[in-house]
């Protein structure tokens, strides 16, 4: 199964040809419903046996030994430039499995559900079309063994992105069309994606090879300055900022909201956004090699987080405030890999993936519901019109507020612990805080959408149920997210090698590891504390949630109107689109109009090209006039030019 | 041997060249002009033969050969050419002939 690693990203590839190149014809040739469902079974089945595929190949490394679990699938030499040589090859060890299984698998889940979502929808075939070529970039990213391979991955998922975000290109969104979201997110993700080259430039000068083996063998051993390190690491992470939603360039996953519901799922919550997770985790050893790097990314980590929680506590839009939970998260996730806590961050990046794809395919039930209606304020009681909708959400808000036995919670303790063991205080104080928020904002949405008075116009809305298509999808995400958990139990309670997921991952992170300083150790009585404390930490604020918005709004609307300033900012997600508008749109565009466009292309340029053809045109007006027509003046200055000829030949002789 | 010397015979054709040269830059008809044109060809003819005859070398009787009879085909065309000038203006002044300009 290992060596048939390839189908798991042709597959995806053959399913977006078919549909992209013949989806309309399927769509128009078959009547009613049948044309969807060849083309959604076309699409979810070629990511279902690649995710088959994956399920082989983990067992199979599963049982080999541990020092031959990464196997490397070599297809063929793709540039082969002087020195630099790239093979299109695939690497297949425990991170790059780990990853697939989440990708294929929730993707495929995704898939299915997005049948009965799409349903109807006039770019059906355009839309599995556009979700296939994103499983199969996304796979390329994972799975490539070297820099370049990822790259094209990492670009290809991009431009899904880009393309899944404009998809309903005829709807306004907010204040713009989606088309502007759309291109917001390709713009930023650009800058990100310059860092990112950067660095990959600056690692082939330091190793010379591209190659994953070859590159992180070598930084383990080779005498490369810690400045260095530094450079590549602060690049890669610029790209990483720009992919997975951090401070400074998070805005555009809030925009990227645009998108069809599924796609938020599968894209901007599941899969793509923690590929800046998953480059860092694979780079661990450069991370590692550069203290001050890591602490940059631990930062960066933890105000992404609580930024992006506070903003979450006041959004109105059903999707927002997830999409602000989910860079939240993603900070989380950076804290843990600044921490040094690897796996840890990767085991949140899955258990993530289980709860966030949950939450968004769940409020992408409610919205089809309640035709289209996003907007929380005008929900209200939908818990008895949408009671598998509303089960499986419940188990999705419990998992990410972080309520022990579900998944989330290991997973968030895992990294507040690695933040207090490595960290310090401060760093779990601000993530205690970031987990109470999260606890907060996500009980909020839950009242607010199922519980309480109903909000909506009876006359207009009739929330319904959705189909079985995608509740079903629905019902397994919340299983996993329930059990998802128990692969990564806290060592504390299961010895030092009961974390069957950290033991998996292990290798991997081994050289890094073993360049990172290790912290004194903690006892055990203090994690029970501090998990204890987190857990009655998370529980008051989902009780206080509860409270406020199940029986008492008066207080919300009080609290608000009290800080109204603080509400505003926060509302107003701390006016930082408006300064990046102010800050850098603005001065581009004025000196694009002004300066380059009005200046240097209009003046300097036309300019001198007019300038040119008009001197030539004044000049030969004038020299034109000597040609008179009279053939005497012609003899007369041939005559006069051939005397003067002969005079200076006779006086040189 | 002659007892002519060259000299003679050069600033004759030399004399007629000038000639030649005045009458195209003064004159207003077209066949004098024209005229003009074979005095300078003919000053240059007895030129060659005169070196021809002092240097006793026949190279130079050869070439006058040919240029008469270049002489002879151009005034063939260019009086057809005056003539057809004339045909459409009714003069062969050349002033009047100078629509070929700017």
């Amino acid at each position: 199964m290992i060596n048939l690693i390839y189908l798991t990203v042709l597959l995806p590839l053959i399913g977006f040809l078919i549909n992209g190149l013949f989806g309309r014809k399927i769509k128009n040739a078959c009547p009613d419903d049948v044309g969807e469902k060849i083309i959604g079974i076309i699409g979810s089945a070629t990511v279902g046996i690649s995710f088959l595929i994956v399920v082989g190949a983990f067992f199979q490394t599963l049982a080999l030994p541990v020092e031959e679990r990464s196997n490397t699938v070599g297809l063929f030499t793709w540039l082969s430039v002087g020195g630099l040589n790239v093979k299109f090859a695939y690497l297949v060890d425990q991170l790059s499995l780990t990853m697939a299984l989440i990708v294929t698998g929730v993707g495929f889940l995704i898939h299915v559900y997005s049948i009965g979502y799409m349903h109807g929808d006039k770019g059906f075939w355009r839309f599995f079309a556009y979700l296939n070529l994103f499983i199969f970039a996304m796979m390329n990213l994972i799975l490539g063994d070297n820099f370049v391979v990822l790259f094209l991955g990492w670009e290809g998922v991009g431009l899904c992105s880009y393309l899944l975000i404009g998809f309903w290109y005829d709807r306004n969104f907010e204040k713009g069309t989606t088309s502007q979201a759309a291109k917001k997110a390709f713009v930023v993700n650009r800058i990100g994606d310059f860092g990112f080259l950067l660095g990959m430039f600056l690692i082939y000068l330091t190793f010379d090879s591209l190659n994953f083996n070859e590159v992180l063998s070598k930084a383990a051993t080779f005498p490369v300055a810690e400045s260095t390190f530094g450079l590549i690491a602060i690049f890669l992470f610029i790209g990483a900022t720009g992919k997975s939603a951090q401070i400074p360039l998070f805005v555009w996953l809030p925009d990227a909201m645009a998108g069809p519901t599924p796609v938020s799922a599968l894209i901007h919550a599941a899969t793509m956004v923690t590929a800046g997770v998953y480059m860092v985790s694979r780079t661990s050893i450069i991370f590692a090699s550069a203290p001050t790097v890591m602490m940059i990314v631990a930062v960066v980590g933890l105000l992404t987080a609580i930024m992006a929680a506070s903003i979450g506590l006041v959004q109105n839009d059903i999707k927002k405030v997830l999409a602000y939970s989910t860079v939240s998260q993603l900070g989380y996730m950076f804290l843990a890999a600044g921490m040094g806590a690897f796996s840890a961050s990767i085991f949140h990046v899955m258990t993530h993936a289980f709860f966030k794809a949950l939450l968004f395919l769940g409020a992408g039930s409610v919205i089809h519901g309640m035709h289209e209606e996003q907007n929380i304020q005008k929900y209200g009681g939908l818990k008895k019109y949408m009671p598998r909708t509303y089960l499986t959400f419940f188990i999705a808000t419990l998992a990410i507020a972080g309520v022990p036995g579900l998944s989330g919670f290991f997973s968030k303790d895992e990294i507040l612990w690695n933040a207090y063991a490595n960290g310090g205080f401060i760093f779990w104080l601000v993530g205690m805080i970031t987990a109470m928020m999260t606890a907060f904002y996500m009980f909020r949405l839950l009242s607010l959408t199922f519980y309480g008075n109903e909000r909506f116009d009876h006359h207009h809305v009739h929330p319904h149920e959705s189909p079985p298509v995608m509740t079903v999808p629905l019902i397994i995400l919340a299983f996993l997210s329930i059990v998802g958990g128990y692969i990564g139990l806290p060592k504390v309670f299961v010895g030092e090698h009961g974390n069957l997921f950290e033991s998996w991952l292990e290798p991997v992170y081994e050289p890094a590891m073993n360049k990172l300083a290790h912290f004194g150790s903690h006892s055990h009585l203090e994690e029970i504390l501090l998990m204890a404390a987190s857990v009655a930490l998370a529980l008051s604020a989902i009780y206080f949630a509860i409270h406020v918005y199940n029986k008492k709004p008066q207080i919300a609307e009080n609290v608000s109107a009290k800080f109204k300033g603080f509400y505003n900012l926060l509302l107003n997600k701390y006016f930082v689109d408006e300064a990046y508008e102010a800050a850098v749109v603005q001065p581009i565009q004025k000196g694009s109009e002004k300066l380059l466009w009005k200046f240097a292309d209009v003046a300097i340029i036309d300019g001198a090209v007019n300038g040119l053809a008009s001197l030539i045109d004044k000049s030969s007006g004038v020299i034109r006039k000597i040609q008179t027509g009279a053939t005497h003046a012609y003899a007369v200055i041939m005559i006069t030019g051939i005397a003067i000829a002969l005079l200076w030949l006779i006086l040189s002789l | 041997m002659s007892a002519v010397p060259m000299e003679y015979y050069l600033i004759l054709s030399a004399f007629m060249f000038c000639v030649g040269v005045a009458g195209v830059l003064i004159r207003r008809n077209a066949i004098v002009v024209f005229m003009s044109i074979e005095l300078m060809l003919n000053s240059a003819n007895l030129t060659l033969v005169t070196f021809s005859s002092y240097l006793g070398n026949s190279i130079g009787q050869v070439f006058v050969f040919f240029v008469m009879t270049v002489a002879a085909a151009e005034a063939a065309v260019g009086l057809a050419i005056i003539i057809a000038i004339f045909r459409n203006k009714l003069t062969v002044n050349i002033d009047a002939i100078n629509i070929f300009k700017w």
